[in-house]
């Protein structure tokens, strides 16, 4: 039976290794996010003979707000976690789940985030095997920050990789971009636009596991975090020494993003997204796969956004609804509202 | 310099008014364009409503607006 | 889900590109766009690609972050090194870098700097707070010059002791003039701003069509818009007779918004004003009347004076009179670049050298 855990704010002592740091792990987090193997709380997680090539990841996640429409700092760890693995076509094994809390941190909070972590665990039917929670003083954090890696285990024939793009390869997407970051920037900063917007924060395994089952061609997939689509399919132009060409009017994005975006003068191509996946799809599987990816819950508005045009010119060309074409750089900074 | 939104006014409150652009609402400053009303169609700088936008303009002679008007139309 | 634009949107853009190029000028021409907000649609669209040689599109000194001055960037920086204040600044502003500085390195180094969306939020800021003391950049041209003007004759209202403005306000047409009288300068016609002349209207322009007889139309933002202005810019330049036309009728009225105006003249005087890389252009500034001096950042927080230089080899000025194309600028793409801007029409997301370098530097 665990200890009842009852206090109301994180203090030092929570971190410090002794009685109540013990209360916390047992009486919260273990009540929380448990199982068979997290519970024996062992310096490290044993894990059964695994018979294959393994993928390895690990991501720190510092989001302010913690709390945002569609999501929190929990769910997007888990969620970016399984998705960075999920790139290589691996299934997720496991996850280490490792805490940094500032003193004061509410515990109602700390409580909200691990039902969220649980919620996508389950969910994905993977555990968190090994953890660490360190406290450290106020101002030291901001409120909380999440580490997590995780390790799949890859299918024998499966070998993903942007070395396998080639000429004529489709580029899909499984659905709208911009939501993540324009749902965040709302909420950090007191802008007060009222939309629907939340958070596309998603686990993607699934998906990329109906991917598989219908195509042995899908030559590589990339999330796109950070930078957006833009800055993701830059880099993967570069690495594969390949132009690629995206289409303007192909692109998915909802009115309310580019409602926002319009507002503030911020391109959404560039902006965060948390549950998108972009595939490199041999031409002629382009569509199978496009409507495996329809049919699973993440991938409802799966579409083709462009084609790989030519290799040995590493370039990222937007065809415009003009009927025009540019070139699309690295953002040297973060985008910012403007008014001009 | 130039940056402005085309917005349709929901509801109007002394100087502010509810505005929806594209499926978003904000609140902004009405104090630029005093005899505006309910169900006008502004342009929105920097969260102030700078000038009332000729609805049958819009949609006869600039097309480019023509999708969003419909739109709102026929919300 | 994707929100394209329909059909009739093509049709109405090869006929536009139709026509442009029927009624192409024999030689080229220079079209001055004098909004940055123009420059930044033109080069994002790659709208140049359906335009016809002859049309030359030169970017103005529309610009307003481009053409604030390096000393007002570096009373700005100086006021939050020496006093504690909460700045509020508009986005465009955080990287243009002064003689030193920046506000974003200031900000990185613990100073308060907000990026806000409206002056509203810098207003209620102050309200909320009354112990600190706020000071928001007030800059832009007579788009956002009554949104300041409608902040403080309701701070003077209320007596908002604590709520300041930086004041850069530019004026657009009486530039224009001045531009006019250059000699280096050789403008055929200009493409007027959407968003200014929704304030101040058509007539303000009139000067320049009949004094000079270069032909005005005051453009939207749409690439359809731009291209509509430029056939229309062409029909005028054929028939050799120049008028201010307003394309943008959908949201600019001759008389413009007499309700923003009135505030503006309420509110503030014309006032000689520095324009980076230009000079001193007489009476194209705005400066608050006395009765609202007291709002006057510049006036209560003095700083030290600052000996502002100009970074060497920089070529804004040329480039914002329509002189130099950015590539033409000895620094641009080699020690001047958007991640190491050396002067502000790098660093503005809307200054012509930052458009160049992000949409069409590179040959497709």
């Amino acid at each position: 039976m665990s200890k009842k855990f009852t206090d109301d704010i994180i203090q030092l002592s929570h971190g410090d290794g002794g009685l109540k740091t013990s209360k916390l792990i047992s009486g919260l987090i273990l009540d929380h996010i448990g199982n068979k193997i997290l519970n024996k709380l062992e310096d490290s997680a044993v894990l059964a003979d695994i018979n294959s090539k393994l993928a390895f990841t690990t991501d720190s996640f510092v989001v302010n707000p913690i709390f945002f429409p569609g999501g929190d700092i929990g769910k997007l760890s888990i969620c970016g976690t399984i998705n960075d693995l999920a790139t290589t076509g691996c299934i997720p094994l496991a996850l280490s789940l490792s805490f940094i809390i500032e003193e004061g941190f509410k515990i109602k909070d700390l409580k909200k985030i691990l039902q969220s972590i649980k919620k996508v665990t389950d969910e994905c039917k993977i555990s968190i095997v090994t953890g660490d929670t360190k406290v450290v003083e106020r101002g030291s954090a901001d409120k909380l920050f999440i580490n997590t890696s995780g390790i799949g285990a890859i299918g024998k024939n499966i070998s993903i990789s942007p070395s396998n793009i080639m000429k004529g390869d489709k580029i899909i997407i499984n659905g709208g971009i911009a939501e993540h970051g324009i749902s965040v920037i709302n909420s950090r900063n007191n802008f007060n636009f009222s939309s629907d917007i939340i958070s596309d924060c998603a686990p993607l395994h699934s998906l990329v596991q109906d991917m598989l089952k219908v195509s042995k061609n899908i030559h590589c997939l990339r999330d796109a975090t950070r930078g957006g689509i833009a800055t993701v399919l830059i880099e993967l132009a570069k690495i594969s020494n390949c132009r690629i060409d995206i289409y303007e009017n192909k692109i998915p994005v909802k009115k309310e993003v580019l409602g926002i975006c319009e507002f503030l003068g911020m391109d959404p191509l560039y902006i965060a997204n948390e549950g998108k996946m972009i595939a490199f799809v041999r031409s002629d599987e382009a569509n199978i796969v496009l409507e495996a990816m329809k049919k699973n819950k993440y991938g409802g508005e799966s579409c083709i956004i462009g084609e790989v045009s030519k290799k040995g010119k590493n370039n990222l060309v937007l065809n415009t609804q003009l009927g025009t074409k540019r070139i699309l750089d690295l953002l040297y900074s973060e985008q910012l509202p403007r008014i001009c | 310099m130039c940056l402005a939104i085309p917005a349709k006014i929901l509801k109007i409150t002394d100087n502010k008014a509810l505005i929806e652009s594209f499926g978003v609402k904000k609140e902004v400053d009405i104090s630029l364009i005093p005899d505006a009303a309910k169900n006008d169609y502004v342009i929105v700088h920097a969260g102030f409503a700078i000038q009332t936008i000729e609805k049958e303009e819009a949609l006869a002679t600039h097309g480019y607006w023509k999708d969003w008007l419909d739109e709102e139309n026929n919300q | 889900m994707a929100t394209g634009r329909t059909g009739w949107m093509k049709k109405i853009i090869n006929d536009l590109k139709k026509s442009i190029d029927k009624n192409r000028p024999p030689n080229t021409i220079n079209i001055m766009e004098v909004c940055g907000t123009h420059t930044m649609a033109i080069s994002r669209s790659g709208l140049r690609q359906l335009l016809p040689d002859e049309l030359n599109l030169i970017s103005g000194p529309g610009c307003p972050v481009c053409v604030t001055s390096n000393r007002d960037i570096d009373h700005i920086i100086g006021i939050i090194r020496d006093y504690p204040v909460t700045l509020f600044t508009f986005g465009d502003m955080i990287r243009v870098p002064g003689t030193d500085s920046s506000l974003q390195l200031e900000k990185s180094r613990g100073k308060d700097v907000r990026i806000c969306y409206s002056p509203m939020d810098a207003f209620d800021y102050a309200k909320k707070n009354p112990d600190r003391e706020v000071v928001f950049i007030a800059i832009g041209f007579e788009t956002t010059a009554p949104l300041t003007a409608v902040l403080i004759k309701r701070a003077y209202g209320e007596d908002l002791k604590n709520f300041h403005i930086f004041n850069t306000h530019k004026l657009v047409p009486p530039a224009l003039e001045l531009l006019l009288l250059d000699k280096e300068i050789n403008i055929d016609a200009f493409l007027c701003p959407g968003h200014v002349s929704a304030i101040i209207g058509s007539i303000p322009y009139q000067f320049i069509a009949d004094k000079y007889n270069i032909p005005c139309v005051i453009s939207g933002f749409e690439p359809v818009d731009i291209l509509e202005s430029l056939d229309m810019i062409l029909g005028q330049y054929n028939k050799g007779r120049a008028s201010v036309q307003i394309q943008y009728d959908r949201v600019v009225k001759p008389e413009g918004n007499p309700t923003a105006a009135a505030l503006i003249e309420e509110v503030f005087e014309p006032a000689d004003s520095f324009w980076r890389g230009i000079g001193n252009l007489p009476l194209t500034g705005l400066k608050l009347r006395d009765r609202y001096m007291r709002f006057d950042a510049a006036v209560l927080f003095p700083v030290k004076t600052i000996d502002s230089k100009e970074p060497p080899g920089c070529k804004c000025g040329d480039v914002l009179k329509g002189i130099l194309k950015p590539f033409e600028c000895r620094l641009f793409a080699r020690a001047c670049t958007p991640e190491n801007p050396v002067g502000p029409c790098m660093v503005s997301s809307e200054g012509s050298c930052a458009a160049y370098y992000k949409y069409e530097r590179t040959k497709i």
